[in-house]
């Protein structure tokens, strides 16, 4: 036991004197999220917008007068009819189409209740959040300067729709993204990086040689990756909760459990790309083309994995990534319990165990 | 003396190939043996079969006493080793370096401490015990990675063609290592490719096709066959080989 702890320390000795790597390591999380989450909270101005007014009263006039005199919004064309709304999102450039029934006024002013429609693109997720919040905060203001004037509550609704892409896939599912990529990076990457350099070096003779246990120097391995992967999370989900306004809605604990199972599986692939890697340069490609790729294409972070074909579909199943990242999202982000997710959970234990058993019986093989 | 490596047709068959066919010699206390062989001779699957890295097909075998069927991991504990690749970490200090391996073989820290101590006086290294090794000339690094191979005092120590590529004046101050290491009673079973590191040995055995074709002193190598040096003495027979070495 000793032994092993001498070991872990070695380990970690060559952790910090690599600084450059140190570095990209705990600076590559931090800079992601800044990035996406800078991204995320630009201004959209002058949005271009459809108006359709079946009622045409005093109200909606005020009311698309006060719309399209705020700098979110450019009132580009009125239409006669909803019908037309389809085609002029068809043409582009339209973010927006907000529609008036008949009677809108009225209804206001005798019941003080009315349903506006808002039809959003929502093509690109994170624009359609941030202009109809927008619009949402108009209309309050617009409620509360009628409710003043007449001295009885008011309440008009914007009816949100959101078009292309109703779910709005895309806005916080970087961060699940994000937190997949960079654990499959450290793991897969530094674990076999780490191995293989015992074999360039020579070391590994020597360890086969001493009385040291070869599971030992696996653990070893695995110890700094596994505790840099758990520093990484939480940083992650630190700066998403601050900064992105994203905190874990469900049970940490849970979420923690499916990292370290994901985590898990990265590691053992590392194991796996080192027994075969000869030169660290193999193992980092090995890694990068291997691991990185799928994660990036197949996880459905960047791709819905919906509108794939069959083949890359059935393929996406086989990436860690992929089910890694549904935990995450049903979890962090929609506060969904072990009952939503037990499933993915399940997946990813089985593969976990799969790939480390197979990993460490391949290891031991060879050291035969 | 009492022999501390003995083998008794020791072979090793992988297939139909037989790299290694009825090994038979002993090895004494605090001798050193010169274990020599062109390429492909099957050197380096005897000694992984000595380490207690290979299981052998047939024959006997012990190491310090143990046998290298069963007792493995006592063989483990009993031998040191070094490879040329010198085998040291480039990104930890000598101290480190000596504290990890000394670790591993499961010396307490006292004993540790002490023999960092005395090892880094041994070789004039006080001065750098905090340098990283990647900063050391490459003939110290050798002194060291030797120095460190026999850090837990082993009986046996295995040194794998231990002066590939390094300039003969540092490969002679590193024989005066392996005498002085021999002369503390330490076995030293040594691979070469120079033969005038051959002529250091008490005895030599040279492999040829994985058979030992000659085992004696030096001297009476020699004589035997009528060379004036060993490098005669092996061109002589390993000119005989038919196995193409890689």
């Amino acid at each position: 036991m000793r032994q092993l702890v001498i070991f872990i320390r070695k380990e970690f000795l060559h952790v910090f004197r690599d600084r450059k790597t140190l570095l990209m390591l705990f600076g590559l999380p931090i800079a992601q999220i800044v990035l996406f989450g800078f991204a995320l909270s630009n201004e959209i101005k002058d949005s271009r917008i459809a108006v359709v007014d079946y009622s045409k009263d005093a109200v909606t006039q005020r009311l698309i007068a006060k719309i399209g005199s705020s700098p979110y919004f450019n009132i580009q064309r009125t239409l006669a009819s909803a019908d037309q709304i389809d085609a002029a999102f068809k043409k582009g450039d339209l973010k927006m189409a907000v529609t008036f029934p008949a009677g809108f006024g009225d209804d206001v002013i005798h019941t003080g209740k009315a349903t506006m429609q808002v039809i959003a693109d929502a093509s690109d997720p994170n624009q359609a959040t941030t202009i109809t919040n927008y619009l949402n905060q108009i209309v309050a203001d617009f409620n509360t300067e009628l409710a003043a004037g007449s001295g009885q509550p008011m309440t008009i609704v914007p009816s949100m729709q959101m078009m292309y892409n109703p779910e709005l896939r895309g806005a916080p599912n970087f961060v699940p993204g994000v937190m997949a990529l960079v654990l499959m990076l450290v793991c897969t990457m530094m674990t076999s990086v780490a191995i293989v350099r015992e074999k360039e070096l020579g070391t590994m003779e020597i360890l086969l040689v001493s009385p040291f246990r070869p599971v030992y120097i696996i653990i070893s391995k695995l110890a700094p990756n596994l505790l840099i992967s758990i520093v990484n999370l939480f940083v992650i989900l630190f700066l998403s909760d601050i900064f992105l306004d994203l905190p874990v809605k469900g049970s940490f604990l849970l979420l923690v459990f499916g990292s370290v199972l994901f985590i898990m599986t990265c590691l053992s692939i590392g194991l796996l790309l080192s027994i075969n890697a000869q030169t660290q340069q193999a193992a980092m490609t090995g890694s990068l083309m291997g691991m990185m790729l799928p994660t990036m294409l197949l996880t459905g972070f960047l791709f819905p994995i919906e509108n794939m074909p069959l083949a890359l579909r059935l393929l996406s199943n086989l990436v860690p990534s992929r089910w890694y990242f549904i935990i995450v999202k049903q979890v962090m982000l929609k506060g969904l319990g072990i009952g939503a997710i037990w499933k993915e959970l399940l997946i990813l234990g089985g593969m976990c165990v799969f790939l480390f058993t197979i990993s460490l019986r391949k290891f031991k093989i060879r050291l035969q | 003396m009492e022999p501390v490596i003995k083998t008794d047709k020791l072979s090793k068959r992988f297939g139909p190939f037989i790299a290694c066919n009825e090994l038979t010699f002993t090895v004494d206390k605090g001798e050193i043996f010169g274990f020599l062989g062109a390429n492909g001779a099957g050197k380096t699957t005897a000694m992984r079969m000595l380490c207690g890295l290979l299981g052998p097909s047939s024959g006997e075998a012990t190491v310090a006493g143990f046998d290298v069927y069963t007792q493995t991991e006592k063989i483990k504990k009993s031998i040191g080793y070094m490879s040329q690749k010198f085998s040291l970490y480039d990104d930890l200090s000598v101290a480190e370096n000596i504290r990890f391996y000394g670790g591993i073989y499961g010396m307490s820290r006292p004993a540790i401490r002490t023999k960092t101590t005395e090892l880094l006086e041994e070789l004039g290294l006080q001065q750098e015990a905090r340098t990283l090794v990647r900063e050391l000339p490459l003939g110290w690094k050798q002194k060291l990675a030797f120095s460190v191979s026999i850090v837990h005092d082993p009986e046996i120590v295995f040194l794998d063609e231990p002066t590939g590529g390094v300039d003969p004046v540092t490969r002679r101050q590193f024989w005066d290592l392996i005498y002085a290491a021999a002369d503390s009673g330490v076995t030293v079973f040594v691979t070469t490719h120079y033969m005038d590191e051959a002529e250091y040995c008490n005895r030599v055995s040279i492999m040829v096709d994985g058979v030992i074709a000659a085992l004696d002193s030096p001297a009476n190598l020699k004589q035997q066959y009528g060379a004036a040096t060993m490098e005669d003495v092996f061109y002589e027979l390993a000119r005989k080989a038919k196995r193409k070495g890689d």
